[in-house]
């Protein structure tokens, strides 16, 4: 498996020492979070998984800092943080530093004043600004090799801003806030390692969006179903980390809107009764009563989720199980050491 | 027939064992997802399967589609359904019993302090329904309520069976916050908030036990498959 390209040329400059090292946040920039892949095992106690929005961005950056998929980093939106590597105690100018990936849509990222592609590993020594400038609508995200070590709540360090739990004390970052990072922080022979070109995800402001239908498309007319597979959706500006709320051609129900309550999973297409459409994201409630028209297939999802709000629309087309899981396994295999 | 399975996205499995709300459809749930969960260092195939989430009369069964393609975890779940099948569970609906499966419900003690200002719809839900307060008070603490499921927010329980003399409906316009341990009635279900948060139900009281606590394990006082028994408490 030849996932990512070979470092590049340079030669290390200095290795970074055992010492533990830490996250300075000078600029807080807008909902920016500890995100894991989120917090599995306890939707039955009501706990929404929360988790990173762009799933796939996260893994990849991870996998570029050698980190394992699963490994705690940042998300953001709009309105990227600005961040300094020191070593801990706030000593500067040691001479370690950190090895960053940004991923996602949306940012530009900047160490010392110096621009890096997105997709790719870079050093950034202590007493360097690490800073994620808006470029466009979208969700970005920064894996630190070691990951962001904040105390795990129920096997995850996901935040979840309804609850007030996970990440750094249940809220987004402040000015001011020191992140750990965890050991393993220094393998500088990675930095230069980037994604292919061709493999970074297509994200666009009009995508097709794979998805499967069910579990509950028979509650819909056959008018219904034919609006969802060939209209066109916007984003309305009501799309957070719980949900996106579409506006599109009206999906009609054969009769009720409503089902007794049951799971939802991540990428739940559900129709209320005004026939329009909300995807479940990453902080939805772990149950609800809305009938399912389709579930958004898993390799779709990033492409949805960096869609813009109020000017991004979608069109969906339907596959079958087999094919969207092909799907996804290939997207994962071809750009991680996943698997 | 009962159980139906159907595909939910890529990702996960819907189970349906039935189309109405009662104890015997919900504890079939209950016993697939421990069949499901109680296996960590099972077969490999068991391994794939993330988390079983029940509902009314469902479990949506999470699968991760590296591991197990969909045929694989229909297989695997489709067995464990027989399991669960021969295992049987009570047909009769009062009886909370369970089967060698599932293990005989957990009954948890909840005290409550009726009225007052935790229970600030005491008197409304009275007078809807023609008794005292005092009677409403004694019939919501007269018998278990099995918890179907948990959801809305993190260890919220789904209770059903309410005493329907002490049905009420819901405020026309919800509160901004109904107050974490809030004890209140919706229609013929009864519930308790477990962290502040807006909420349409007629509040009749107040628990001082905590719900949910993340910091806690587990972090949910309550699990599916429960019962609950309100136990009046005086204030102070």
């Amino acid at each position: 498996m030849i996932p990512l390209e070979p470092a590049g040329s340079s030669t290390p400059l200095e290795r970074a020492g055992s010492s533990t090292l830490q996250l300075l946040v000078h600029e807080p920039g807008f909902l920016t979070t500890v995100q894991d892949l989120g917090r599995e095992g306890c939707e039955r106690f009501g706990v929404p998984v929360s988790g990173v929005m762009d799933r796939l961005a996260l893994m990849v950056a991870n996998a570029l800092v050698g980190n394992p998929p699963g490994a705690a980093g940042l998300e953001f939106s709009l309105l990227g943080p600005v961040l300094e590597a020191a070593p801990a105690g706030r000593t500067s100018g040691s001479g370690n530093g950190c090895l960053v990936a940004a991923a996602g849509r949306g940012f530009r990222l900047e160490i010392g004043g110096r621009a890096i592609p997105l997709w790719m590993a870079a050093w950034a020594r202590s007493g360097e600004v690490i800073a994620l400038r808006a470029a466009g609508s979208g969700w970005g995200c920064l894996a630190v090799g070691g990951g962001i070590d904040v105390p795990p709540v129920m096997g995850s360090r996901s935040t979840y801003l309804r609850g007030g739990f996970g990440g750094l004390e249940g809220r987004t970052l402040q000015a001011g806030d020191v992140l750990e990072i965890g050991t393993a922080a220094g393998r500088y022979e990675l930095a230069g390692r980037e994604l292919l070109d061709e493999l970074r995800p297509a994200y666009s402001d009009h995508p097709l969006i794979d998805v499967v239908l069910g579990p509950q498309a028979e509650a819909f007319t056959e008018a219904g179903l034919a609006a969802l597979l060939s209209g066109e959706y916007t984003l309305t500006p009501a799309c957070d980390r719980m949900g996106f709320r579409l506006s599109g051609p009206q999906i009609g129900h054969q009769k009720e809107a409503d089902i007794l309550s049951e799971g939802i999973p991540l990428g739940a297409v559900q129709v209320p009764g005004d026939g329009q459409p909300i995807v479940l994201m990453a902080d939805r409630q772990t149950t609800g009563g809305y009938t399912k028209i389709a579930v958004v297939a898993s390799a779709s999802l990033p492409l949805l989720v960096q869609c813009p709000p109020g000017g991004g629309s979608v069109h969906f087309r339907a596959v079958s199980v087999g094919e969207a899981q092909a799907k996804w396994r290939r997207a994962l295999w071809t750009r991680s050491s996943i698997g | 027939m009962f159980p139906t399975f159907s595909p939910c996205g890529d990702s996960a499995i819907l189970v349906t064992f039935g189309s109405t709300i009662d104890l015997a459809t919900n504890r079939r749930a209950h016993t697939l997802a421990r069949l499901l969960q109680a296996r960590p260092t099972g077969p490999a195939k068991n391994s794939g399967i993330r988390e079983a989430v029940a509902g009314y009369t469902t479990l949506l069964v999470h699968y991760d589609p590296l591991v197990l393609d969909y045929a694989q975890a229909l297989e695997w779940v489709q067995e464990r359904a027989e399991e669960a099948r021969q295992a049987g569970v009570a047909e009769d609906p009062a009886a909370l019993g369970g089967n060698d499966i599932l293990p005989a419900p957990r009954r948890v003690e909840v005290p409550v302090i009726y009225g007052g200002e935790g229970g600030p719809d005491l008197e409304f839900v009275a007078r809807h329904n023609g008794l005292t307060p005092e009677e409403v008070v004694r019939r919501h603490s007269a018998r278990d309520y099995p918890v179907y499921l948990i959801g809305f927010t993190p260890g919220f329980p789904y209770l059903a069976g309410l005493d329907e003399r002490i049905a009420a409906p819901r405020l026309s316009s919800p509160r901004q916050v109904a107050p974490a341990g809030s004890v209140g009635i919706a229609g013929q279900q009864t519930g308790i908030y477990p962290v502040d948060s807006p909420g349409g139900w007629r509040l009749i009281g107040w628990t001082p036990l905590k719900l949910f606590d993340p910091q806690r394990l587990p972090a949910s006082l309550l699990a599916p498959g429960d019962v609950v028994r309100f136990l009046k408490k005086e204030n102070g």
